[in-house]
């Protein structure tokens, strides 16, 4: 290992532009400070993690097939280790509806989005050679593991009823506080902590390295539109996350210190904590779709071969859409008794989202017009990413009224709309994504045949999960219950079948891993041709372990989103 | 800048993002108070308001003068769980002229045989008339200790502010509930 390392040090300093000198594996994988391997890192974490997730919801839609309790008996006994009674296997859905949801936000979509292709794409897009602060990212990622053991441990330790935290992802007072006693929500409050602070770091690491190491001639405005909606998330990040950790912190306290900010025994509010968590949490929804925002961006440009339509109108509706997500929060919280005036200010502002919203839609569509389409699997993703989209979006139009949200306040209508928006939003983003720069990651082509398979099952399968949620909703079906009244039977019996077809996509999408890395082509640096116009495109794939040791240069007429073929000759 | 190195300006640019980021915890904290403070001012969330002897004059020459209608007012009592008392208003509803001070009394009395200290949390419903309603003096501000067995009675002097018939989505209003919660206080300097 020594003489390994020595040669390759010697080799180092003879051949100064050696870009693949690797550590070992414990000191590459462990202690990694290279961006790229940080984003392998918190990709594979969010596939296990999602993996986890995905199979929560499995156990909740098994759940719901039929009215009545059937399999959750049986998991509560698993998780408790024994014989149960009926308000533990009740208590075991609350468990299993926080874990589900806290691992798909904090734990898959967000390391994967941000941790992940960020890390992996931004200092290849804007010609850096790593992050700002290699160590502080390493740190980053494993906090934001060690966030997802404290999420696991919480649910074989007491949290009040049985095991686990049943207190949904938002950990309202009072049930989180006198509701909860053990040691359960601790450690799931500890969890987001731990997360919290991780992803203020990369928050932090962000916003330096696009300010800071941006290539030569590589101005704001000729970033990609990725690196735009990091940048935008970053601050997002940056700004709510904190006012997060201080409301939990908060009931940390309440719970454990006799502090009584949501008591109001002692003069507090649990009300104030439904603002801090939303203030916190509304930004976090655009958090987990901003960058995905991005990536469709540069990929229907890319297989339209064309700039994107309006770049600067995109770019500063991500911005509008991070500045106006601040100030809509409690329109999560209409039912919370509000006058008429607040209820009209917050239903106003929310649907003023909806128009930086739509010029990214509508500059999605004016790319692909007259462009020269090419319907390769990250193109579809980005399409089926658009139209469900803009489904979730008009069902938010709908829930961002006062008036109607009295109706429609926990039910699965509220469950249908966010779920299109991120279940099938995000999710479809992350997937684009990952066809779209899998092979530049790796280095191995994946079938095109498997990833359009996936996609297409994928895309019957979801939407046979959450369309019917719709009627549901709309019915009067609350969220957050394992029992229903016969009358709701058939719509859920057929969102169950849904997520089987969903299941099932998922293997295709693990085989065509698979085949990817037993038996796929090597990937060229540029093998979707000339509409991919970034700077990562110019590397070879995967890229070199240290690239960009000599700059590269953005010269004045190449703006990342002008087609090649647009610039000017050369001589 | 761009002549700095490039470690002093990230170390720079890092630095102001974290103070960005512990302002904002600052601010999480500073909610609270603020909150309090807000719900204070303007009523939010059915938050009643406090009147000395003058304003609540001033307000009844205001109500003579204009000729104001009534309106009820309706009495809740309640208690936490841990806090054995019998605790109910004497009236259920009281009409009162808009303007008018009026005395209301809830009754608690203490059923179980060792002393027990609790204090009262309040509002009223519908929560836009929490601006109007002006309590002059109640039991609510401060800790009552009942001894075993001990029953009290507890007054409270309001009246509606005449302004709740300026404002349009408070002026339909025919009734207001007024409502408390009992709950215990531990011992005290222990």
């Amino acid at each position: 290992m020594a003489t390994t390392a020595d040669t390759f040090q010697a080799h180092h300093e003879e051949h100064h532009h050696d870009a693949d000198h690797k550590p070992g594996f414990f000191a590459r994988w462990f202690m990694s400070t290279n961006h790229k391997d940080i984003g392998t890192l918190y990709l594979i974490f969010a596939i296990m993690a999602g993996i986890i997730g995905g199979a929560i919801s499995g156990i909740m839609r098994q759940e719901l097939a039929q009215p009545g309790i059937q399999v959750l008996g049986s998991v509560a006994a698993w998780l408790n280790g024994g014989t149960v009674d009926m308000d533990q296997a009740l208590h075991t859905w609350n468990v299993l509806i926080t874990a589900h949801g806290l691992i798909m936000v904090f734990f898959m979509v967000m390391p994967a989005m941000i941790g992940g292709f960020g890390n992996w794409f931004v200092p290849l897009m804007i010609g850096a050679p790593d992050m700002a602060f290699p160590r502080m990212n390493n740190i980053s990622f494993w906090l934001t593991a060690a966030g997802f053991v404290s999420l696991m441990a919480s649910t074989f330790v007491p949290g009040g009823t049985g095991l686990g935290a049943g207190t949904g992802w938002t950990v309202y007072a009072p049930l989180s506080t006198s509701g909860s006693p053990g040691p359960a929500v601790d450690f799931a409050i500890f969890s987001l902590h731990l997360a919290g602070a991780a992803s203020i770091m990369g928050a932090i690491n962000f916003i330096t390295t696009i300010f800071n190491m941006r290539a030569p001639g590589m101005t704001l405005h000729k970033m990609p539109l990725f690196v735009w909606s990091v940048l935008v998330t970053a601050f997002l990040l940056l700004l709510a996350l904190p006012v997060l950790a201080a409301a939990i912190t908060m009931l940390l306290t309440d719970r454990n210190f006799g502090t009584t900010f949501f008591d109001q025994a002692g003069g507090g509010d649990p009300v104030l904590y439904q603002h801090l968590f939303w203030f916190f949490g509304h930004p976090e929804v655009y958090i987990m779709i901003l960058p995905g925002f991005g990536m469709v961006s540069q990929i229907v440009a890319t297989f339209s071969r064309k700039p994107v339509f309006g770049y600067l109108g995109m770019a500063y509706a991500m911005v509008a859409i991070g500045v106006v997500g601040f100030v809509v929060w409690a329109h999560h919280m209409y039912t919370v008794g509000m006058n008429v005036n607040t209820k009209m200010y917050f239903t106003a502002a929310t649907m003023v989202i909806a128009v930086p919203t739509g010029i990214k839609i509508f500059s999605w569509i004016a790319t692909m017009w007259g462009g020269s389409l090419e319907f390769k699997s990250p193109m579809v993703w980005s399409l089926g990413f658009i139209f469900l989209f803009t489904v979730g979006g008009v069902t938010g139009v709908v829930l961002a009224n006062g008036g109607i949200d009295d109706n429609l306040h926990d039910t699965y209508y509220v469950v249908a709309h966010f779920h299109y928006v991120l279940s099938m939003g995000a999710v479809f983003a992350l997937f684009a994504g990952f066809y779209y720069w899998f092979p530049k990651m790796s280095g191995k082509m994946h079938s095109e045949f498997l990833a359009h398979l996936h996609f297409w099952v994928f895309f019957v399968g979801v939407n046979i999960i959450f369309f019917p949620m719709h009627f549901l909703g709309m019915n009067g079906m609350p969220r957050r219950y394992p029992d229903y009244t016969p009358a709701f039977s058939y719509w859920n019996e057929i969102a169950t079948v849904g997520y089987w077809i969903m299941a099932g996509s998922m293997l295709i999408f693990f085989a065509n891993l698979i085949y990817a890395f037993v038996a796929g082509r090597k990937a060229a640096p540029n093998y979707w041709g000339e509409g991919a116009t970034t700077l990562e495109w110019s590397l070879t794939s995967p890229p070199p372990y240290h690239q960009f040791e000599t700059l590269p240069v953005i010269e004045e007429h190449h703006d990342y989103h002008d087609h090649i073929a647009d610039s000017p000759a050369k001589a | 800048m761009a002549s700095r190195p490039l470690d002093s300006r990230n170390r720079r640019t890092g630095i102001i993002a974290l103070l960005a980021a512990v302002a904002m915890l600052g601010m999480g904290y500073a909610a609270v108070p603020l909150y309090r403070l807000f719900c204070q001012v303007t009523g939010f969330g059915g938050t009643t308001q406090r009147a000395t002897d003058g304003q609540a004059a001033s307000a009844a020459e205001i109500a003579r003068s204009a000729g104001t209608r009534t309106i009820s007012v309706r009495f809740d009592a309640n208690t936490t769980r841990d806090v054995p008392w019998d605790f109910r208003p004497l009236q259920v509803t009281d009409t009162v002229a808009i303007g008018e001070r009026d005395m209301a009394v809830f009754v608690a009395k203490n059923n179980s045989d060792v002393p027990v200290t609790g204090s009262a949390t309040f509002n009223v419903t519908p929560v836009q008339t929490g601006a109007y309603f002006n309590k002059i003096q109640c039991f609510c501000f401060t800790e009552q200790t009942l001894q075993p067995g001990q029953e009290v009675r507890m007054p409270v002097i309001y009246y509606v502010d005449p302004k709740i018939l300026d404002d349009e989505n408070a002026r339909d209003v025919e009734q207001i509930t007024l409502s408390y919660t009992f709950h215990k206080l531990e011992k005290q300097g222990s």
